[in-house]
């Protein structure tokens, strides 16, 4: 994992007292919450609806067991005793007091994390593939470019208020984890003649107006990297909007100007960027990459393991289901699910975040992911250890078998804590999960993306879930509007909306007769409700959505 | 004029706290929805939220919350405005029993 310098860490302690004297000037009165607001944005503190909330960055989802100790200890000691991990692989903590922010960042400091960059209109925490350096698939790890990039990133005076916050992603497998088509820029690590290099995708996000993003350079040398993106960035500087803050994205640039014109100013901007870069940053790129060494694997003898396997059931279910294929031998990876039924999505407890700390230190060489899908993952895990870590997570609460299935629902904090919601997400989760395991048919259904988001503004990337729920307000009650047909992968592709919405009392029955509709209709049980939605399209899942419209038409 | 306008409570959060709080009719803040001051009259309103805006040490985000008016005193008309009272749907806060075992 990469080690902080002495550099970082005095950086970071720095910003934490500025941060310190600003929360004092401002308890004091010195400072009004106009010119307050600016600068505790900077830090990732915002107020909600009940109170303030503090988003801490896990760059490209990485952490260790101390760090993850220390979340869990935060919340303990300054909230109520949970977090809650987002889409954007940051954890929140919705209850912190204004007064003892400073104190929450030095102790995140002790273990080199912040809050810097996860709100404002900067370059946000990169993301990046959840099992990046164990996936099977894999053609190299992505971690050391995202970490390059926020190195350069962070603080760059050019880039510190850009016209609009500015998202970049990067994978480094063949199959897209990183959802990399729907971000500002988004970054996929390709081979070509045993040379590395990116596909370079642009002008990709979601909100008010999602798009999926479009190829601006199909091969860019691994050495081009930050050049490259300095030159999309100062192009979007120069040319993105600032009159309205909903088409200031790079997406709106990309969609209004056409790929091709944004491509011939990009490029040739960076023509002129390129001779700048004299290669400081390759040679800081090498040494990053020494910091993220792949662990020791070791050889262990799997008998314990195959016979646990054969003869319990329910954690062959759960093997079978929450593990992922590992590039080492004899290793898997291991999703943790946040996603137990009626559960908060990607909540988790103090004690659930100090046993999936303790976990990876006893069997996971100490390596925690966070996934934009919300759950917590153990990269690097020997066979031989399944059953161990399966009692020990069952016993919080940690060892629901869902991973994929509709019950792993991806949900924002909606109306329940967002300030700028239009109507709650979490209850509609719970309530989904509730029904299907009630209904015994989630393993039967299979694959299935759903996601939710509480407003527009799309947080819960619905428009990229199989079935997608967006909530939004419609004369003092709650409504839901259904899409189907979204891919958040290589293929992916917005959500088409099915019809008029649901009231909160509805939601739950219309997204069973979806669920139904689509069961009746699949050729195969390996037909997943997407590749069903794809051959036969909207119109039967409209039919199994509004009956009654369909009979008097 | 004011026969017509709905009644209105001053809400906002609490500086240092961030927790939802309301304007009582002594000037305190307090959390408890059922001591606030319940406003009937719209220039009465203004002033109040006026006061409220006027002490940025102490509470941020002020604005008027439409209610009706009920014998356990003011219900909020939003929905928001009842999660801002009662606090996020899916855990019983404050009392936060659930996570002692888990
Ligand atoms: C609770 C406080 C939050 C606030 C105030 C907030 C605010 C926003 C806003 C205003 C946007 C729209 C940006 C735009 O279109 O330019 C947005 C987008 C987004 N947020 Fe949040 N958000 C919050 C929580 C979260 C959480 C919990 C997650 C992860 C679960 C998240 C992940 C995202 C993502 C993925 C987008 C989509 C970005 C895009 O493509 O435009 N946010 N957020
Ligand atoms: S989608 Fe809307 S409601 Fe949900 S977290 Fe984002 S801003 Fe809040």
């Amino acid at each position: 994992m990469y080690k902080y310098t002495e550099f970082d860490k005095a950086f970071l302690l720095q910003r934490n007292s500025q941060f310190r004297a600003q929360v004092q000037r401002r308890i004091n009165g010195q400072l009004t919450e106009e010119e307050f607001k600016p600068l505790r944005l900077m830090n990732g503190l915002y107020l909600q609806l009940h109170a303030y909330m503090l988003r801490v960055a896990i760059p490209y989802g990485t952490l260790n067991s101390a760090q993850m100790r220390q979340l869990a200890y935060i919340a303990q000691t300054w909230d109520k005793g949970y977090g809650h991990f987002t889409t954007r692989q940051n954890i929140q903590y919705n209850w912190p007091k204004l007064s003892d922010v400073p104190d929450i960042l030095d102790t995140l400091a002790e273990v080199n994390l912040h809050a810097i960059q996860t709100s404002g209109n900067t370059i946000r925490n990169v993301t990046a593939d959840h099992f990046a350096g164990a996936a099977a698939d894999e053609i190299c790890d992505p971690r050391p470019y995202a970490e390059l990039i926020r190195q350069w990133s962070t603080d760059h005076p050019e880039f510190q208020f850009l016209g609009r916050k500015f998202k970049i992603a990067i994978n480094g497998a063949i199959q897209d984890r990183a959802v990399i088509r729907a971000h500002d820029i988004g970054l996929q690590i390709i081979q070509k003649e045993h040379k590395l290099g990116f596909k370079v995708i642009v002008g990709g996000g979601l909100g008010r107006t999602p798009m999926i993003g479009k190829t601006i350079r199909k091969f860019l040398p691994e050495s081009d990297l930050l050049p490259y993106i300095e030159a999309i960035l100062s192009v979007f500087n120069q040319s993105g909007r600032r009159d309205n803050k909903y088409k200031a994205r790079i997406k709106i640039t990309v969609h209004e100007k056409g790929i091709e014109d944004i491509r011939t100013l990009v490029e040739d901007r960076f023509h002129r960027i390129r001779p700048t870069y004299k290669g400081l940053d390759q040679n800081i790129l090498e040494s990053i990459k020494m910091q993220f060494p792949p662990p020791q694997f070791v050889k262990a003898d799997s008998t314990h393991f195959e016979q646990t396997y054969e003869t319990d059931p329910i954690f062959r279910s759960w093997v079978d289901i929450n593990t992922s294929e590992h590039k080492a031998d004899n290793y898997v990876i291991v999703s943790i699910s946040l996603k137990g039924h009626g559960q908060t999505p990607g909540d988790a407890t103090t004690k659930q975040m100090q046993v999936m700390a303790q976990v990876a230190e006893d069997y996971g060489h100490n390596e925690l992911r966070i996934s934009h899908e919300q759950n917590v993952i153990l990269p690097h895990v020997h066979k031989s250890n399944l059953p161990q870590i399966y009692k020990a997570l069952r016993n919080h609460g940690l060892a629901t078998a869902n991973i994929g299935l509709i019950s792993d629902i991806i949900a924002c904090p909606g109306m329940d804590y967002c300030a700028l919601a239009t109507a709650r997400s979490i209850p509609i989760a719970q309530d989904i999960a509730g029904r299907f395991k009630a209904l015994k048919i989630e393993h039967e259904i299979g694959p299935l993306k759903l996601k939710i988001s509480g407003c527009i503004n799309a947080c819960g990337h619905h428009h990229v879930g199989h079935i997608g729920i967006l909530g939004l307000e419609r004369a003092g009650k709650e409504y839901y509007q259904i899409t189907i047909g979204g891919d958040a992968t290589s293929t992916a592709a917005i959500g088409e909306r099915v019809g008029p919405g649901f009231s909160a009392e509805e939601i739950v029955d219309a997204v069973e007769r979806l669920i139904y509709a689509y069961l009746d209709m699949r050729k195969e049980p390996e037909e997943t409700f997407l590749r069903t939605y794809q051959r036969v399209g909207l119109a039967p899942f409209k039919t199994a959505l509004y009956p009654k419209t369909a009979l008097a038409a | 004029m004011s026969a017509h306008f709905a009644p209105r409570i001053v809400t906002a959060n609490h500086l240092l706290q961030g927790g939802v709080i309301y304007l009582a009719d002594n000037d305190m803040w307090v959390d408890d929805i059922r001591e606030a001051e319940i406003l009937t009259d719209e220039a009465d309103a203004q002033l109040r939220l006026l006061f409220a805006e006027q002490q940025p040490d102490t509470v941020v985000g002020a604005y008027l919350a439409k209610v009706t008016v009920t014998e356990h005193g003011p219900e909020p008309q939003h929905f928001r405005d009842q999660l801002r009272r009662t606090g996020p749907s899916h855990y019983a806060h404050p009392s936060d029993k659930r996570f002692e075992n888990v």
